[in-house]
This record gives structure tokens, C-alpha cells and sequence, in this order.
């Protein structure tokens, strides 16, 4: 079964996309935890959708740009729109987070089956790595040059900033740039997820790497590499086993990092349960 | 210790090593938080930021580090005036102000000080390592190098931010509140060090809110509340009784020496 499957070009398109995206978005993923932005993630995620189903409508059709400008455009209104309410200081950000994001989710689930793409929802909830293409496969490779160029030649300032925005602003980084440019390209992954594992799912990716190597070591480039190693090698397990148990692709890959985290929960040997359990 | 070369240079040239802060105000809005704060210190020198809560302890020690804009007046360090870092100037944030659970190791804390001179992009070289080095050997934190930040003593954690700050070469230390927290031992060691340091030739300016142990640390004194009321030698600077009032208002009940 298994040479058979290799030799399917679907498969191995499959198998390359996961490694990029699973790569790109391992090492993103190490901001995500960085920032604790978890939350917002998968606020950022659900956003996704609508801005997808804007993008078309704005564009005419999909395209990754179409795609990319929707889905930043709905991020921004729902990111600056839960700002705005919780400025009121009755309704705290969460709060109106949560209920801003359902909502535009909602609006997405509504209208997107309606609009005139070759997709069916359930591939933009899940993700449908099986059906990437060689173009696809282009343009997850190019946003995953640019995420890891981008966050590789600024990582000295993007880390200061991240751990004491004052003292880096005073040292004359531009802070706010920085922040913006981080926010872009957390919206850029989620773009380039979309195709492995849906916008439902992608939090897993743009999280759950990066947290589970926060459990096993202190040394911050580690967080990033070994989040995009962990990323990469989840994303081809997740698609082999999928093949495997005939299940679909981007819950496999979910499962698998979920399935890591946990056991790094466990078994850590410095952070891990067991680990605390027997030197209390 | 290669520092030295850098600061032993002060006690002949004290003016060259002059910190000059005139007429400095900072606002909040439309707070007035520092009204005309104006002094000068030089290399050598501890001194103490002493007044009430709310005085405008930390906004001073933010301002000349840059943190905070300026409403009005200068900083001239050496003779330049200071537009709004100096990599000469290193801030030291109060202990409950930083993240603690930052994955990042002590020595990784202290390579952050070499940002400066290596820029954005630039090799992290022999001589940054070297600093590093030294720098965490001077503050014996060389056998903690490994561990995360958060698994260090209160004591521990104020020495891996001087040992940033002595890493980037830094001749001004400004540290918020540097012994509210830590235990009696802690806080010994820490006067200490800012003995030595300051012998080296680094200017040390922290608030404070102790004035029994005042004299015993420091060796300059600037008591303010908003505006500045007293600013002399430790000892002497808050004899005068006109300043009685305050001393209720600024002794906090803290267990330490």
C-alpha cells in the first residue's frame, strides 16, 4: 500500500505542502507561545473564513492574494472591533472577542457555501491536503520563505519587543511596526494552513509545536526551530497515518501534535507531571 | 576584568562622566508626573530616588532612561545631551514589571545586552561571548547560565538584569525599586555589589523607599514628590526638619536592615 501511495502524485504533493506549512508554521508558532496569544489565534483563525468569503466576493474569485486580503481585512475589523468595545471598559477584550469572532465565524459558515468556488465548506473548516496543487504548493513554499526570512533577519528586535516592548522602544525599535509586521505574518501562516488543515484547525499548528517544545527546553531558538522541526515531522505523520486509517488529513495532523503535547505534559523531564510528581 | 579599562578612567576626568538632568517634567496625559527635576551626579556615585508612593520615583528612573517621553528639560551624559537612549544607559525594571515565564535562559538574558552593539544583524562574535562571560562570572551567576529566569531567587534575578546591564557595557544603572522583595541576605549582597560597582566607576541610580538603610547604600540622596525637595549627600540630604512630613509618608514598613 505504502509504495503504491508514494508514488501518487497527490500524495506527494500532499506529503511536501505538510512539510512546508508544518515547517513555516512549527517555527511561527514559537511567537504564538512567546506572546501568549493562543487565544487570539484562534480568534485570528475563525476570522479566516468570512474574510475568504469577502475576498471573493471583492475579487470574483479565489486566489491565495484574494484569500490572503480577505482574511487580513476581517482580522483587522475583528481584531480593532474587540478593541473598540472593550474600550467602554463594561465588556472586558475576551469577552468581546469571542462574541465579535463567532460572529463573523457565523457570518462565513452562512454565506461562503453560497458563493461560486470549487470547494466545498467542509475543505475551509478542515483543510483537504490531498487536493494541493503544484501552484498551491508554490505559494505555501513562498510564504513560507518569506515567514521565516522575515522573523529570521529581525529576530533580535521582534524578541525585545516581545519581552519589554518599553526598554526595545526606547532602544529605538519600532515597536509598533514590529508588532504590526508579527500580527502579518501570524495572518500570512494562517493563510498558508488553510490548504493542510482548515481555518478550525490551524490553531493547532500555529500552536501546539511551539508549546510543546516550551515544555522540554529554556533556550528560545529552540522554541523556533524545534516548533517548525515538530511542526513539519507532525504534519507527514499526520498525513501518512491519515492514508493509513483512512481518516482525513488535517485532523490527523492535529491529533499527532496534540498527542505530542501531551505527552511532553507528562513526561518532561524537567516540566513534565511525573517529572514534578517525584521531585515533590 | 576588561570593564575597568573602560571606568577606572573617571576618577581622573570626573567631569567627562558628568550626568546633568535640568528642568526635567514628564506628563501623564494631563498629569503632571516630574515638575523640573534638576541635578547632577557623576561616575562613582549611588544615588537614591526617595519620596512617596506616587512621587514620581519610577517615572524618573523611566525618563532618563528613555522610557517615558520627556514634557520638557535635558539630559546631557558626558557633556552630550541625551535625545533618548544612550547605550551607555541601562534600565532595570522593578521585579513584578517582567515576565517571568519568558522561555529564555540567564545567559540568553544577557546576550539581549549585546544587542546594541552587534545591531540587528550582526554576528554574535567572540567579543559579545567574552562579555557575556564576564559578565556572569562578575555577578556569579556563571553556574545558573542554563537555567530559566524564573527559576532563580529574588536576589539572583535582580543580578541577572545587572549582569545584562554590565554585558552591554553600560556606565549608567538605572533600577526601579532594586531591593523591595528580596530577603535580608539578598538584599547585603546587592548593596555590595553596588559598592564595588560603583567603584569601578559606574553611576547607580535606584529608587528606594528605606531610609533607615539610606546612608548605609547610597551615596547621594534626591528626595522628590513631583517636584524635587532635597538632593545632597545620603547622609545629610534629608536632615533638614522643613522635610519631616515626608519621612511618615516615605518609610514603608519592610524587613530589611
Amino acid at each position: 500500500m505504502t509504495a503504491e501511495l508514494l508514488q501518487n502524485p497527490f500524495f506527494q504533493r500532499a506529503l511536501a505542502a505538510g512539510l512546508l506549512i508544518g515547517f513555516a508554521n512549527g517555527f511561527f508558532s514559537g511567537f504564538v507561545v512567546l506572546r501568549r496569544h493562543a487565544l487570539s489565534v484562534s480568534a485570528l483563525s475563525h476570522t479566516m473564513l468570512p474574510g475568504i468569503a469577502f475576498g471573493i466576493l471583492a475579487a470574483g474569485a479565489l486566489t491565495q492574494l484574494s484569500a490572503f486580503l480577505g482574511a487580513l481585512f476581517a482580522a483587522l475589523v475583528v481584531g480593532l472591533g474587540s478593541v473598540a468595545v472593550a474600550r467602554g471598559e463594561r465588556v472586558a477584550q475576551g469577552t468581546a472577542l469571542a462574541v465579535i469572532y463567532t460572529t463573523a465565524f457565523a457570518i462565513g459558515v452562512a454565506i461562503l457555501p453560497r458563493l461560486d468556488t470549487r470547494q466545498e465548506l467542509e475543505h475551509w473548516l478542515f483543510g483537504d491536503i490531498l487536493a494541493v496543487g503544484p501552484a498551491d504548493l508554490w505559494t505555501a513554499f513562498a510564504i513560507g520563505a518569506v515567514t521565516l526570512l522575515t522573523a529570521n533577519l529581525l529576530m533580535r528586535p521582534i524578541l525585545l519587543t516581545l519581552f519589554e516592548p518599553h526598554v526595545a522602544a526606547a532602544q529605538g525599535v519600532p515597536v509598533r511596526s514590529i508588532q504590526y509586521l508579527v500580527f502579518a505574518l501570524l495572518v500570512l501562516s494562517l493563510v498558508a494552513s488553510l490548504q493542510a488543515v482548515g481555518c478550525v484547525l490551524s490553531v493547532g499548528l500555529l500552536v501546539a509545536p511551539a508549546a510543546t517544545v516550551s515544555l522540554l527546553t529554556n533556550r528560545t531558538p529552540l522554541l523556533f526551530w524545534g516548533g517548525g522541526l515538530l511542526g513539519a515531522l507532525g504534519a507527514l505523520a499526520g498525513i501518512v497515518l491519515a492514508a493509513a486509517l483512512s481518516i482525513s488529513a488535517g485532523p490527523a495532523i492535529v491529533i499527532v501534535l496534540g498527542t505530542a503535547f501531551l505527552l511532553a505534559w507528562l513526561l518532561s523531564p524537567r516540566y513534565g507531571l511525573f517529572a514534578r510528581r517525584t521531585s515533590a | 576584568m576588561s570593564d575597568e579599562v573602560h571606568h577606572d578612567c573617571c576618577e581622573h576626568h570626573a567631569h567627562h562622566h558628568e550626568l546633568v538632568v535640568d528642568g526635567l517634567s514628564v506628563r501623564y496625559g494631563e498629569v503632571l508626573a516630574l515638575d523640573g527635576i534638576t541635578f547632577g551626579t557623576s561616575c562613582g556615585n549611588r544615588l537614591a530616588l526617595v519620596g512617596p508612593n506616587g512621587a514620581g520615583k519610577s517615572t524618573l528612573i523611566k525618563a532618563i532612561a528613555g522610557l517615558v517621553p520627556r514634557a520638557g528639560g535635558t539630559i546631557r551624559w558626558r557633556g552630550t545631551a541625551v535625545k533618548r537612549w544612550s547605550r551607555e544607559f541601562a534600565y532595570l525594571p522593578q521585579r513584578e514589571q517582567v515576565d517571568w515565564s519568558f522561555p529564555i535562559t540567564v545567559r540568553g538574558l544577557v546576550e539581549m545586552g549585546r544587542y546594541p552593539q552587534t545591531g540587528w544583524w550582526g554576528r554574535f562574535g567572540r567579543d559579545d561571548d567574552d562579555a557575556v562571560d564576564a559578565a556572569l562570572e562578575t555577578l556569579e551567576l556563571a553556574d545558573l547560565a542554563g537555567r530559566q529566569i524564573r527559576e532563580l531567587s529574588g536576589g539572583q534575578q535582580q543580578r541577572a538584569f545587572l549582569a545584562r546591564a554590565l554585558a552591554q557595557e553600560a556606565h549608567v544603572l538605572l533600577l526601579d525599586e532594586p531591593f523591595s522583595g528580596l530577603d535580608r541576605r539578598a538584599a547585603g549582597h546587592l548593596g555590595e555589589l553596588f559598592h564595588r560597582l560603583s567603584h569601578e566607576g559606574r553611576l547607580i541610580i535606584a529608587s528606594h523607599h528605606q531610609l533607615e538603610s539610606l546612608p548605609a547604600l547610597f551615596d547621594e540622596a534626591l528626595l522628590l514628590d513631583t517636584r524635587q525637595l532635597a538632593f545632597g549627600a545620603a547622609e545629610t540630604a534629608l536632615d533638614d526638619p522643613s522635610l519631616d512630613p515626608f519621612f511618615t509618608a516615605v518609610t514603608l514598613p519592610v524587613g530589611q536592615p
